[in-house]
Order: structure tokens, then sequence, then C-alpha cells
């Protein structure tokens, strides 16, 4: 590989971004507006659950289980019923999407100290909003039932205790249970993959319909110089466009990056190099930019969104799908990207993801350079 | 066709063949260039022209055959050749979103030229093209005969020893053909081997030899003059008269004549006996009651050997392909 013609490619590749419009359009306004549009769409917190109450018990005990559930911010109180019928009628209207129930024994079980349980019944049609609901009320109940027995231990005693055990309900490293904070780092990946292949799609495509590249095979310039060359700028414009993306995550969206900052650029260096890659592979075999750029969306979009852990958790899916994730680039940035801002956590933990990031860039790359050889003959 | 000395061979050629998926695009072509020549490759659309210099220059493997270029052999020294030849492809191919600068300096990147033989060398190209005021201009701006001395000068920024030319001249007015012309005949002066290809008869003239393709075989080689001597035993009568269409059609029925082209407005008519034809054409236009104006004699010119040659070779086909 010579330098000064990798330079010169390099510095040509320079020339075409800033000359095109559409390219600067799709590598800096379109990941924005992306991340915007899913960032607020995506983000999955169900803030003030609309709820109905059955309370058979009407104590003043109930009473304060309900005030917890309505003084919190996860539920607010529709209305008040008194039969199932009416529960079931709400929530087919999707007037509420929860009921509490309250059984009539309810203040005599508390004071027994025997468990007491209350009816929590959620709309499973949204499962998603239903197991975030419930999760809500586990921990509203938990708190309630700490604040009792406290009280329970003051009244046995008979003088003011200190909480010995101060058992508060945390979901680790999202402790808000926000779920833009696991969304973001998540949405950023997958983003990030569609719009690096989608833009070198269109490099080695434009030149083959321009016939500039047929002038390129003429010359003595090399295979690998001509798409390391092209590489380059375009690497530094998915930096750029990472470094916009976590701004907005810190100051839109508010999402704490707790990991090394440096780390993170380095594993996106290493992910941009692959996805890059794979691009100009799509452009160098379709050898146009209409076909490239839309195989390059198909081929990073949907797989990206869907197997790399980003909606649907992959110990979830069946074991032969879970094997086709190891192909996902997106689900080794994600555990990356997620490792890194929510749990600060380094090389020493993510290594695996790390080296396996690394491994799909260098195939990608040898891969990228055979093909076009292949396509000289 | 005589062998010569090979060190005064620019590029040689034998029984090379292309095929693409079966289709025979070049067809086993045997051709010598000599060294500092403009050698002129002629033929019609799709006959193969394009196809044979992009083998010459590396840019596709030959599927069979031989071919020497600057001593070099097309298939396992495709990477040693490109060192040696400047290549102007059929479609313009500089960017059009870089300056003529810029696009001067990528290409003297790619070539790796000296800091210190640069400015020489983009100067050099900036005056043969003509460009000393349109430096900083958007090639996609430039009018056509610029845009071409531009790519041009490209292609000679490494100071090539061959030079291989695509249908430079098409889509050019003739003012920038000539100026581009001037521009080949001072190469050679210096020694610069031309291979050029084109569809234009008048540039076919200024060439010293020429090779005629048709349907990927080689139909002709020699010199314009010799080409004309050989192809073309029989007389060409210039026939000036009105209505050239109609006049056209009853030439045509005559025994006397053998084919009849318009060129312009004129009739030529290929004829075996000038005498017994030049009688026929006069009696049978005025039966018509067509006027003629002139009638007389004529060195054929080369689009007269390129039509006889095409026609005659398209009869060959045409008879062998019943024999078959
Ligand atoms: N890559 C290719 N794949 C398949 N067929 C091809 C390819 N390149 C050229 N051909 C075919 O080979 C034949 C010769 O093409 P070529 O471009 O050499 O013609 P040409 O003499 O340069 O014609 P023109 O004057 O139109 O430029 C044509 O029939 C063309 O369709
Ligand atoms: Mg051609």
């Amino acid at each position: 590989m010579n330098l000064r013609r990798l330079a010169a490619v390099a510095k040509k590749e320079c020339l075409h971004i800033l000359r095109d419009p559409r390219s600067l359009y799709i590598s800096i306004a379109l990941p924005m507006m992306l991340l915007l549009l899913y960032g607020y769409a995506l983000t999955l917190d169900v803030d003030r659950v609309p709820m109905v109450i059955w309370d058979q018990s009407e104590t003043t005990e109930s009473r304060e289980l309900i005030s917890r559930f309505t003084g919190s911010r996860y539920f607010t109180a529709q209305s008040f019923v008194s039969s199932y019928k009416e529960i079931e009628h709400s929530i087919d209207t999707r007037q509420a999407l929860a009921a509490l129930i309250i059984p009539t024994e309810f203040a005599q079980l508390l004071g027994g100290g025997e468990p007491t349980p209350v009816q929590l019944i959620v709309d499973g049609t949204d499962a998603n909003t239903a197991t975030l609901a419930l999760g809500y009320a586990q921990v509203v109940a938990l708190i309630y039932s700490q604040e009792i027995i406290l009280q329970k231990v003051r009244q046995l005693r008979g003088q003011v205790l200190t909480v010995p055990l101060d058992v508060r309900a945390r979901a680790w490293f999202n402790p808000d249970l926000e779920s833009k904070n696991y969304i973001i780092p998540g949405l950023i990946a997958v983003i990030m993959m569609v719009i690096s292949a989608l833009l070198t799609s269109l490099t080695v495509a434009r030149e083959w319909e321009t016939g500039t590249m047929e002038q390129l095979i003429s010359t003595p310039v090399k295979g690998p110089e001509l798409i390391t060359g092209k590489l380059i700028p375009y690497i530094f414009l998915g930096l750029l466009d990472v470094l916009l993306a976590v701004l907005m995550g810190e100051y839109l969206f508010h999402v704490p990056l707790r990991g090394n900052v440096a780390l993170l650029f380095t594993m996106a260096t290493v992910f941009l190099a692959g996805s890059m890659s794979l691009g100009m592979m799509i452009s160098i075999v379709t050898k146009s930019q209409m076909v490239a750029s839309q195989a390059a969306i198909v081929v990073t979009f949907l797989p990206s969104f869907l197997l790399s852990g980003f909606i649907f958790a992959i110990s979830n899916m069946p074991t032969v799908i879970q094997w086709g994730t190891y192909l996902i680039p997106a689900r080794y940035f994600i555990t990356l990207l997620k490792g890194i801002y929510l749990k600060g956590i380094g090389l020493e933990v993510l290594a695996l993801e790390a080296v396996l990031l690394v491994l799909f860039g260098v195939i990608v790359v040898l891969l990228a350079n055979y093909k076009f050889k292949r396509k000289l003959v | 066709m005589h062998s010569s000395n090979p060190r005064n061979i620019a590029v040689s050629v034998h029984n090379l063949s292309k095929q693409f998926d079966g289709f025979t695009a070049v067809d086993r072509i045997n051709f010598e260039v000599k060294k500092g020549e403009i050698f002129g490759f002629l033929g019609p659309n799709g006959a193969g022209k394009s196809t044979t210099i992009r083998m010459l220059c590396g840019i596709l493997p030959p599927t069979s055959g031989e071919g020497k270029v600057a001593g070099l052999d097309i298939h396992t020294q495709r990477e040693q050749i490109k060192w040696q030849i400047g290549y102007m492809s059929q479609k313009f191919s500089l960017y059009e979103d870089l300056t003529v600068e810029e696009n001067i300096n990528f290409y003297s990147g790619i070539y790796q030229i000296e800091e210190d033989t640069l400015r020489r060398r983009k100067e050099w190209v900036i005056e043969m093209a003509g460009l000393q005021r349109h430096r900083g201009s958007l090639t996609r701006v430039l009018s056509g005969g610029w845009r071409q001395r531009l790519a041009l000068g490209c292609a000679l920024l490494h100071e090539p020893s061959i030079l291989f030319l695509d249908e430079p001249t098409s889509g050019v007015d003739p003012i920038s053909r000539r100026q581009f012309w001037d521009l080949i005949y001072e190469l050679t002066g210096r020694g610069v081997t031309v291979f050029v290809t084109t569809h234009y008869m008048d540039e076919a003239e200024y060439c010293d030899r020429l090779g005629m393709i048709y349907d990927g075989k080689l139909v002709a080689l020699g010199t314009p003059e010799e080409l004309k001597k050989e192809f073309m035993k029989e007389t060409v009568l210039e026939v000036s008269c009105e209505q050239p269409m109609k006049a056209m059609a009853v030439i045509q029925n005559l025994a006397a004549v053998k084919e009849v082209t318009l060129f312009g407005n004129h009739l030529h008519a290929v004829v075996p006996d000038a005498r017994t034809a030049h009688k026929a054409i006069q009696l049978v236009l005025s039966e018509n009651a067509i006027k003629l104006s002139r009638l007389e004699k004529i060195s054929p010119a080369l689009e007269d050997v390129f039509v006889s040659l095409i026609e005659a070779q398209g009869k060959a086909t045409a008879t062998g392909g019943e024999g078959a």
C-alpha cells in the first residue's frame, strides 16, 4: 500500500463529501433526525398508567395504599369501580391499563401480620406496558410494606426507631427505570449501522456509474488503497455523528454516560470501519447507486433493529436465531455501548464483544478487497 | 503482415480474443503498432474497439491470445503496463465535482509524481489545455473541448510512452477537434505512440496506419493510401443532381453500378467500369427527368473503403450463415 496514493484518494473523497449536499444530509441531518424521532417514540416509559380502583375494604389502610399508588408518578386513578364487569369494560375501552383490587379483609389481614393479597390486573395486550406497570406496582407495594413493618416495630417497642435496613427497590444501572437509558445507546448503534453502510454504499457505485472507475483501473492505484482511502474520511464523518449522538443523549435525553469516553470512541471507530466496509462491499458488488443504497438499508436496518438485542432480548429468541445474532455487528456494539453508558464498565468485562467487533471489521474489509479484485476480472 | 524489429514495436497482439458469456466481442485479431506512430482503430458501433483498448490497458483480461504493450505481457504484467500508458476512456471520466486543479492533483498523487516535477507538469497540462483562467472552476462547468483536453492532460501527467484514446473527439466542435489533433501530432513528434479509435473519417486520414474492425474481426490493416488502393479496385463516380434520394433508387437498379451511397447531397456510385456506368447513369437520370449537374470520377475517400469493406463483410457472413 502506497501512502501517497492513499492520501490522494482520501483527499479526493473528502472533496466529494464536502461538495455533495446529499451526502452531508445523509451523514449529519438524517442520523440526528432519526435519533430524535425514535428517541421520543421508543422511549418506553409508561408515565401515569391510568388505573381503575375497586376498594372493597374502604378502610384507612386501604385508602393509604391507594394514595401510595396515585401519589407516585407511575399511576393515576382513572375512576373508582365496584365490580369486575366495570373493570373489564374500562380495560376493553382502554380507559384504563390497570386495575387495583383491594379485598374486604385488607385492613384485618394487615393488622394480623399476615401476608396480605392485593390484586393488580394489567392489560396484557401491550406486553411492554404490562411488564413495566407490574414492576412499578411491586416497587410501590414494597415501599409501603416496609413502612408498615417499621411502624409495627415502633408500636411494639414504644420508641422511635431508625430503619435498620433501608430496603429500597432499585433497578440496577437504571435506577429510575427509565427506558430511555437503555433505548438511546441501542438506538445510537442501530442508527449508526444503517447510516454508515448507506453512506459508503454510494461511493464505489458512483464511480462505476460515472465511468471514473474505468479510468482509475487504468492507473497504478491498488484496490486496498482505493478502499482504505475512501473509508478514512467516512470514518471521521461517522465519528462526528457518534459525537453528535452522544451530545444529544447527554443534553436532550439526559442519558448519563458513566463509562470511559475514549473507549466509547475507540469502539465506535472499530464498529464504523466494519459497517462502512460492509457498505463498500455492497457498492462494489452492485455497481449501481440505487441498488446499493437499497441493499445497504435492507441488510442493516431490520437485522440491527430486531436481532441485536435492541428491542427483543436475545436470550428469549429461539436457539437458531440466537446463533444468527452473532452475525449482527450491532449486537456487539449495543452491548458495548450499554455497558459503557449504563454500567460504566471497561474492556475487562467487554473484551469478548470488542474482539468480535474487531473480527467482524477485519473480515468485512478483507471481503471488500477480495470482491473488488474479482470485479476487475 | 511482416514482422519488424521488436524494439520498434509499441503494441503487438496475436490472435487476441475477448468473449462475454459466450458472445465474441473481439475475435482473434492480429496487428502491430510501431513506436511513435498514430494508429487509428476504425469500426462501427459495437465492433469491438473499446474492448480491444481495454484489454491493452489492463482493464479487461483477454479470453485468449497474446499481446504486448511497451514490451510487457498483457496477461502477466498488467500492473507494470499501467505505468507506461495513458488512457482516455470513451466516456468523460474526470471528477465533475472537483476543480481543474484538484483533478490534476489527484492524478498526480495516484501516479506518485515527485514534488519538484509536479509543478512543472501541472503548468504544462493547464497551459496545454488552455485552462489558465479556469484552474479553480469545477470540471462540471467546462465546455466539451476543455474537458477533453484536461482529460488528455491528466492521462499524460506521468509522461507515458503510449497513449490510448477511445473516441477522444466525440461530441466536440470542429475547432476543438482540430486543436486536439494538433496536440496529438505534437506528442508523436516527441516519440509518443498514439492508439486512437474514431468514427470520423477525416480523423482517420490523419493517422499513419489504420486497422478496421468489424464484428470483432480485423478486416483491414494498412496506411490510408494502402487501404484505398487495395480495397477499392472499382471506381467511384460522384453524382451531383436534383432529387438525390430518387436518383439513388434508380441508379441502384443499374447493372453497371455495384452500389450507391449518399454523401451529403451527392451520390457516390461504385462501378466496375467507369465508361459504361457513366453512360448508363446519364441515360437513366434523363429518362426519369432528374437534372444532372455533375458526374465525375473521384478518388475514393476512406469512407468509401469503409462502407464497401463492411458491405463485403456483411455479404460474406450472410452466405456463410446460409452455408452452415
Ligand atoms: N462488459 C461487457 N459485457 C458484455 N458485453 C459487452 C461488454 N462490453 C462490451 N460488450 C459487447 O461487446 C461488443 C463490442 O463492444 P465495444 O464497446 O468494444 O464496441 P465499440 O467498437 O467500442 O463500439 P462503440 O463505437 O459503440 O464504442 C458490443 O456488442 C458490446 O455490447
Ligand atoms: Mg467504444
